[in-house]
């Protein structure tokens, strides 16, 4: 017989690494940002805490559904998912790796995050540059994308639609 | 209590009587007994219950209602951009609903989760303002209702992130962001729309004329306001609507719109007195849950 090897926290986090963010399948949901801390108590048994990245993210439940049957196939007890609302998700907590990989698959990376500052009413944003050709000669299509956390642009150059993370 | 007869029928009606016990009397199951048995409507004003409640029900029923609202453009926009868009703020405002009035029902303590709080209520408890409420309207009136409500939100959420109630205070940080997000794309349409055509001009005037009357209920004090800042919870509504002004201003003039003169405040819908699109709007947001309490999928 051969026992399972003992779930780590370390090892938790690695199978974590592994799981994909339904939506944006490149990068998983450990570099998104979203699992905010993993404990593993002796006997195997898990919490992760989660953040959702925006208040009505349909992904929420799928991402959940993932995490556990990931950390159970991993030999984890018990899995429990926690979700925490505080400090709120932002963009700046996906490392520059993930955005070379969001890049890579044609999604333009978010830039800064705006903090502070009450609100920029009808102010001339920054071209995204393309994801495809890289120019900077791109134009907003939409503020709204396919998804909560995505918007529409179009390159003038390469002639190419394509998705921006929303900066968040 | 008073009784009167309808159609034969022995009526009771709790008009005066706002003991909150709507739907109380009687029930399915309850025997033999015969209708004129039953309590057929439920007291007209419910009463206030516990301020801090009272005030994350008006914050969550805002933000249901203008989120059911939005919905109803799905399938509908003008432009695909604009279906996408209005299908979107719907998701983040719901989703903001829904923690809204799942930390209701904690504080209330009565077992009622968020779901209970959105398909159970009938119109008397709900406590969202009125503007939330009307039909959609053309897209100009979606638009124009949409900017008037973002700024007011923006700012609400930007006083509550610092609450000392820290699940509201989480859910305000949260919410700020999508806010902000809002209102930068409301506000470029109301520009859009009131410095474009003679038409869209004409029709987004129209619609904020409609609509200003309505903008007032968001900034009244009552009881309601100064218990939930004795919770924990304080706004100051007389500072936010003065930068509400500011801003609401500095754009309804790039848009070269007018902010109409002496219109009389209509208010009501934070004590459950609503105009009759409400209960329209209920009776299909909450025909399946009511149809099929428990139903999973």
């Amino acid at each position: 017989m051969v026992s399972a090897p003992v779930l780590t926290r370390e090892r938790a986090l690695e199978v974590l690494g592994t799981v994909p963010d339904p939506e944006v399948p490149v990068i998983s949901v450990v570099e998104l940002g979203i699992v905010r801390d993993v404990e593993v108590r002796p006997g195997g048994a898990v919490t992760v805490t989660i953040t959702p990245t925006y208040s009505g993210c349909p992904a929420m439940f799928e991402i959940e559904k993932d995490v556990r049957s990931a950390l159970v196939e991993a030999g984890a007890t018990a899995v429990e998912v926690r979700t925490v609302l505080s400090p709120a998700w932002t963009t700046d907590w996906i490392g520059p790796e993930a955005r070379e990989k969001l890049r890579a698959y044609g999604i333009a990376p978010p830039g800064r995050a705006e903090s502070g500052g009450l609100v920029t009413l009808t102010r001339a944003r920054p071209p995204v540059p393309c994801p495809f050709c890289g120019s900077s000669d791109t134009r907003l299509q939409s503020e709204f994308g396919s998804t909560a956390c995505k918007a529409i642009h179009v390159c003038n150059d390469c002639r190419q639609p394509f998705d921006e993370f929303k900066a968040h | 209590m008073t009784a009167k007869s309808v159609g034969g029928a022995r009526v009771e009606r709790a008009d005066e009587d706002d003991d909150g016990r709507d739907g109380e009397a009687g029930g399915v199951g309850a025997g033999f007994a015969k209708a004129g048995d039953f309590a057929v409507a439920g007291p007209r004003r419910a009463p206030f219950g516990d301020p801090l409640v009272e005030f994350l029900l008006r914050l969550g029923d805002d933000r249901l209602i203008l989120g059911h609202r939005l919905s109803e453009w799905c399938g509908h926009g003008p432009i695909l951009e604009e279906d996408i868009a209005t299908s979107n703020m719907a998701l983040d405002l719901i989703g903001q609903a829904a923690q809204l009035l799942r930390l209701a029902g904690e504080v209330e303590g009565k077992g009622r989760d968020e779901d209970a709080l959105a398909y159970f209520r009938d119109a008397v408890h709900f406590r969202n303002c009125l503007m939330v409420e009307q039909p959609k309207g053309d897209f100009g009136y979606t638009t124009m209702r949409q900017f008037l409500f973002d700024a007011y939100s923006v700012l609400l959420w930007e006083a509550l992130v610092g609450a000392s109630h820290e699940g509201l205070a989480a859910i305000a940080a949260k919410a700020l962001k999508e806010a902000k997000y809002h209102l930068r794309h409301s506000s470029e349409w109301v520009v859009r729309l009131g410095d474009g055509t003679e038409e869209s001009h004409a029709r987004i005037q129209r619609s904020l004329d409609e609509l200003w009357r309505f903008t007032g209920e968001l900034f009244e004090r009552d009881a309601v306001v100064e218990g939930a800042a004795r919770a924990g919870v304080a706004v100051d509504l007389e500072a936010l609507r003065s930068r509400w002004d500011a801003i609401v201003r500095d754009v309804i003039d790039r848009a070269t719109l007018t902010i109409p003169a002496d219109v009389v405040m209509q208010s009501g819908g934070r004590r459950g007195r609503h105009t009759e699109h409400l209960g329209h709007l209920l009776a299909t947001m909450q025909i399946v849950a009511r149809s099929h309490p428990g139903a999973k999928w």
